[in-house]
């Protein structure tokens, strides 16, 4: 039961987070001016946005769920897990961020799904 | 349509260096983390007296520091990317980390490529490149 909290924590809040980190940058709108000071101000403005700070929370509760299903299972069960972040994040998306994801696009996410599945399973040989 | 085209032209131009980078900063602040902890060594025991000494000697560690500045450029990368970008367009693009890996531990470090690994790779790049080719920005802006 424990572990399929940790799983749902790795892949819901990890990807979750990162949907909201990127709504919080939608809001903020296209960067021009790529300078230090500009940079800087973008950080400060970022951080003052609610999506921001529910995004980086869940992400470190999706990164702390990691680190503690590694504690008692294998790494090698567990990794091949988050290529199914790829398909979720797609999932979320469309639904969260209402982007409008094409054929081209759906099948390059299952490619590239696929594609990190073989190479964790390669991890050793 | 010409407007449509150079649009999407202009943001790839952004957006490629850009997932580059972020495909650079966060594998190299991994392994400087991962270097940095291993220099420090691990605890005698689980007791938190115990895992003092090794916050000093983290604090003290550059590899650790340098490992720490490279994910926050890698977070504020991603950040810049998200501001223009679809996450469905950048997410993908992120799976290059793999590839960039396995070459470079291949070329720099003369490992062993597995053909299972070099079949993952080449699946991630021709996904990468499929979905590349889409704009990189569906939508105009989403709710506050």
């Amino acid at each position: 039961m424990l572990e399929a909290l940790f799983f749902f924590f790795i892949i819901v809040a990890g990807t979750g987070g990162e949907l909201c980190v990127s709504r919080a940058m939608k809001n903020i709108g296209e960067v021009h001016d790529f300078r230090p000071r500009a940079l800087l101000r973008f950080v400060l403005q970022a951080l003052r946005l609610p999506w921001m700070w529910a995004g980086v929370t869940m992400m470190a509760l999706g990164f702390f769920s990691l680190l503690a299903i590694l504690s008692f299972r294998a790494v090698s069960f567990v990794v091949p897990f988050s290529a199914l972040s790829y398909a979720a994040g797609a999932f979320g998306a469309k639904l969260f961020l209402h982007e409008r994801i094409n054929g081209d696009r759906w099948l390059g996410i299952v490619i590239v799904t696929l594609g990190v599945t073989l190479v964790w399973l390669s991890r050793n040989q | 349509m010409t407007d449509h085209h150079e649009h999407t032209r202009r943001l790839q131009l952004k957006t490629i260096p850009l997932i580059l980078l972020s495909i650079l900063l966060g594998p190299l602040g991994n392994v400087l983390l991962g270097k940095g902890m291993k220099d420090i060594g691990a605890p005698y025991s689980n007791r938190l007296v115990d895992f003092l000494p090794l916050l000093y000697h983290a604090f003290l560690s550059p590899a650790l520091w340098l490992g720490i500045a490279c994910l926050l450029c890698f977070f504020l990368v991603h950040m810049l990317l998200f501001t223009w970008a679809d996450y469905s367009y950048v997410q993908p693009a992120t799976a290059l980390a793999y590839a960039a890996v396995a070459v470079l531990s291949y070329l720099v470090l003369g490992e062993y490529v597995s053909p299972l690994r070099w079949s993952g790779i080449a699946l991630i790049c021709l996904g990468v490149y499929v979905v590349g080719r889409t704009h990189p920005n569906t939508t105009t802006g989403v709710a506050p």
